[in-house]
């Protein structure tokens, strides 16, 4: 009984961690540009004395 | 054509054909001058790897910008509009680059700090086509980063709009209602596991009753914060005097959680686990029918199209101002291949102005000093200065805003889902009454049970479910094949059309395509290229048609070349005197009325022949007329004179009405005019002067030569090459309808399965809760698969038209 609280309480916090986490996400643009965060981490960064 | 033998070589920077003068450097070739300016400055900044992401990632540079066009931006009342934070150190700006397309350009912006030193940071939104600017004000300024854009080529656009207060962008509180939707669902149906399962023996009373207080608590966010949007609009509805499909469900949403709260308070467990998932599929769907396109508006007025600022003679320097602080009797001086923004009488300068934006004539009219030119013509001649007589706002064609017909939101139309909720709402009381009339004779006890279960059961989410998920879904598919919709009531608007009215120039026309006929004497080669000589020395359209007619082939240096605008040009070439232009010009009586643009030759006084240039239809157009003009009233409503009445007549038919010579406000009085008769209309334009015909229809969509060019405000865009399958679009919005009322027939033989038990009143939260989501998943199952075969035979049929 009492252990059955205590992870009914365990689980209600890790869920409204999710729910904090994805209004969080989507306050902050995260679903607004599906393009360049995808390339944006392909580019390498080059030296900039190499020519071409 | 001559030069067909010559392989084709594409430029290095845009991919586009380089004709016959390719610009050599470095082993590559470029198209023109511009686009080997690009490369070279990427080259010395070693900004190549752009070309390394993707082939020819570049936008062609044939156009050059006017090196003073960004003068406006050191003005200190345009910056304010445009800058959004500015400190000692930075400023911040957003511009909007509509030619950003691939990961090249991506890379490329946000590298911009190795080509000017004064930015410190730039991110790209790629869906909406902008680029955020961080720069030290004291190293660079807004006009520099602006040209910098323009030297790489992507040139800001900026327009009139941006003075305007910025409206908050994006709607979010319905995601996060869903969220909060979905978090309370998914725990209160874990919570009521050990109820469902509660016949077997395995629980404990008192827990099951602490389940049932926390299911009451996990309720509540979604019944008071979640279901607002249903609140809203079912109020919305009463207070206008109409039934809408939220009142029916408000009710019941209302319905289930009183009855919940009683079930609860008398030790029962209540249904909230069907409350709160009903509100959570209903969100969904509601989301997906209110998809929004980023990067198209459909809300674009005349300020989209107008620039910001143009240059006012003032103590004869030419002075920056903003549009609206332009005043009447101002000087304005408009540059070549600049609009003019408000009305006003020419007081130097030769005026060859453009007026297809606003009348859709699409031969340049020519005007001298004295005359009136009026706002939104686009000058193509050299510079000129223009006297204002109005105030931009107070123009010919901007007053067409302030029409009290386009003021009023015609939001008249209700979709058939409002009028079938409404019977199925009366039925459901029907049933409800019936049902506590029989328990009221036989036992009272059951009443309240019996009822509230009807009115929980009979609630017609599945209804509201069905036409959400397959408007998403359509709107979709029809996004897919470049049709974009801007809600799901053009759906059902596009399925009602009666009559379509298609403007011509520009949208049965394409604005590239020209066909080009010769009549005369043989032209011998080196005749014909004499003329193209002659014509690549002019940079209006009908010199640049006849050239590509002629082979490109312009070898010939030209003497004493004179271009009389509006008239025609002529030159000298080896010892010929060429003229080239209207028959007056060239000194001949004129044919007969030719079909088209003519332009008459002559070689040394002696007339040679002509060329007729019009617009040539777009492909697939005569196909898709003759399919449509058996099942639907069509009219043609044109800017241009009746040249082409004859061949427009064979194309759209013998019933089609025609009328020529149509300004925009005789275009938007005839919609006015066919919706006064019943008709339910589809206007197809594009360009402002449509604007007020594409808002006063039924349903208006604009065509698109490319999703990057502005349409005017209209509840649609088309890409103009899939034009031609306007049929089949309006047969799949037609299809919509069926797969609602299938999906919601689907959803009665639930309702009835359930009421079966809700009249006996022994409906059991586990069966309800069974029943609940079946319906819905099984519903939006339906609709999904329904819609995808019905697109899926868009998709074949697309093909077969391209092929």
């Amino acid at each position: 009984m009492g252990v059955i609280i205590l992870l009914l309480g365990a689980s209600l916090t890790v869920a409204l961690g999710f729910l904090a986490a994805f209004i969080w996400s989507v306050k902050h643009g995260q679903f607004e540009d599906d393009f360049s965060p995808a390339h944006r981490i392909l580019f390498e960064d080059k030296t900039t004395n190499n020519n071409d | 054509m001559s030069d067909t033998m010559q392989t084709q070589v594409a430029c290095f920077h845009c991919g586009e054909d380089c004709n016959n003068s390719p610009v050599m450097m470095a082993e590559k070739t470029f198209c023109c001058e511009g686009c080997k300016l690009v490369y070279e400055i990427l080259h010395q900044n070693n900004l190549c790897e752009y070309y390394d992401l993707n082939a020819q990632p570049g936008v062609n540079q044939r156009m050059q910008v006017r090196r003073d066009k960004f003068a406006f931006l050191e003005d200190e009342k345009v910056q304010q509009h445009l800058i959004q934070f500015k400190d000692e150190t930075q400023v911040h700006v957003t511009f909007y680059l509509p030619q950003i397309h691939c990961s090249s350009c991506l890379w490329l912006l946000e590298n911009l700090h190795r080509l000017n030193k004064g930015v410190q940071r730039v991110t790209v939104n790629f869906s909406k086509k902008e680029a955020f600017i961080i720069y030290d004000h004291s190293a660079t300024s807004l006009r520099a980063v602006a040209e910098v854009l323009t030297a790489i080529g992507y040139e800001p656009y900026i327009s009139l709009n941006d003075m305007k207060e910025k409206k908050p962008t994006v709607q979010r509180k319905m995601v996060y209602q869903l969220g909060v939707a979905g978090f309370c669902f998914g725990n209160i149906m874990l919570l009521s596991f050990p109820e469902y399962f509660s016949g077997s023996g395995h629980t404990d009373a008192a827990m099951n009753r602490m389940f049932q207080f926390m299911n009451l608590g996990l309720s509540l966010p979604v019944f008071f914060y979640s279901a607002q949007a249903f609140y809203k609009s079912a109020w919305g509805g009463l207070k206008h005097g109409f039934l809408n499909i939220d009142v029916p469900i408000v009710l019941a949403i209302w319905v289930t959680f009183i009855r919940s709260l009683t079930e609860v308070a008398t030790g029962n467990s209540g249904y909230f686990d069907s409350m709160t998932g009903i509100v959570f599929f209903m969100l969904i769907g509601r989301i997906l029918q209110e998809k929004t396109y980023q990067g198209l508006s459909f809300d674009r007025d005349y300020t989209s199209y107008f620039p910001i600022a143009v240059s006012v003679i003032k103590e004869g320097n030419p002075v920056p101002t903003t549009l609206p602080d332009i005043k009447i009797n101002d000087t304005l001086l408009i540059h070549h291949q600049e609009l003019i923004p408000a009305d006003g009488i020419i007081s130097r300068g030769e005026a060859l102005i453009d007026y297809s934006f606003v009348t859709g004539e699409a031969a340049p009219v020519k005007k001298s000093v004295g005359e009136i030119v009026y706002a939104g013509g686009r000058q193509m001649g050299g510079n000129i200065e223009v006297l204002t007589i109005k105030e931009v706002a107070q123009s010919y064609l901007t007053s067409l805003w302030n029409r009290d017909e386009l003021k009023k939101e015609s939001d008249t139309n209700t979709s058939f889902v409002h009028l079938l909720s409404q019977y199925f709402t009366w039925v459901v009381l029907l049933i409800a009454v019936v049902t506590a009339t029989v328990w009221a004779v036989k036992d009272p006890a059951r009443i309240w049970p019996s009822v509230t279960a009807i009115l929980i059961i009979a609630c017609p989410c599945a209804l509201l479910l069905a036409s959400s998920f397959t408007n998403g879904h359509i709107l979709r598919i029809l996004s897919r094949h470049k049709l974009y919709l801007r809600n799901a009531q053009s759906i059902e608007n596009l399925a009602n059309t009666t009559h379509i009215v298609f403007d011509k120039t520009g949208t049965l026309t394409g604005k590239s395509g020209t066909e080009v006929r010769y009549v005369g004497d043989t032209l011998s080669p080196m005749q014909e290229m004499m003329i193209s000589s002659l014509a690549a020395q002019s940079t209006h359209p009908l010199s640049n048609a006849i050239n590509n007619y002629c082979g490109n082939s312009s070898s010939y240096p030209v003497r004493e070349f004179k271009e009389t605008a509006g008239d025609g040009i002529s030159g000298w070439i080896e010892n010929q005197y060429i003229r080239m232009g209207s028959a007056a010009f060239v000194g001949i009586d004129p044919k007969e009325e030719q079909d088209g643009s003519v332009v008459y030759i002559g070689f040394n006084e002696k007339p040679v022949g002509l060329f007729t240039v019009r617009n040539g239809y777009r492909p697939g157009i005569r196909g898709m007329l003759e399919n449509i003009r058996n099942h639907y009233n069509l009219s043609v409503l044109s800017g241009d004179n009746t040249r082409e009445a004859a061949s427009l007549r064979i194309l759209m038919g013998s019933s089609a009405t025609l009328r020529f010579e149509q300004k925009p406000t005789d275009k938007l009085d005839y919609i006015i005019h066919l919706r006064q008769h019943g008709e339910k209309v589809l206007m197809i334009g594009d360009g402002l002067n449509d604007a007020g015909a594409l808002r006063q229809s039924d349903i208006g969509i604009s065509v698109a030569e490319s999703t990057n060019n502005f349409t005017p405000a209209s509840d649609g865009i088309i890409e103009a090459q899939q034009l031609s399958m306007l049929p089949a679009f309006i047969r799949l919005c037609k299809a919509n309808k069926h797969i609602v009322i299938i999906s919601f027939i689907m959803s009665l033989a639930y309702n009835i399965t359930g009421l079966y038990f809700a009249v006996q009143g022994i409906l059991s939260p586990l069966v309800a809760a069974i029943l609940m989501p079946a319906s819905s998943i099984s519903i939006i199952l339906l609709t999904y698969s329904m819609s995808e075969i019905y697109g899926k035979r868009l998709s074949d049929k697309g093909l077969s038209a391209n092929a």
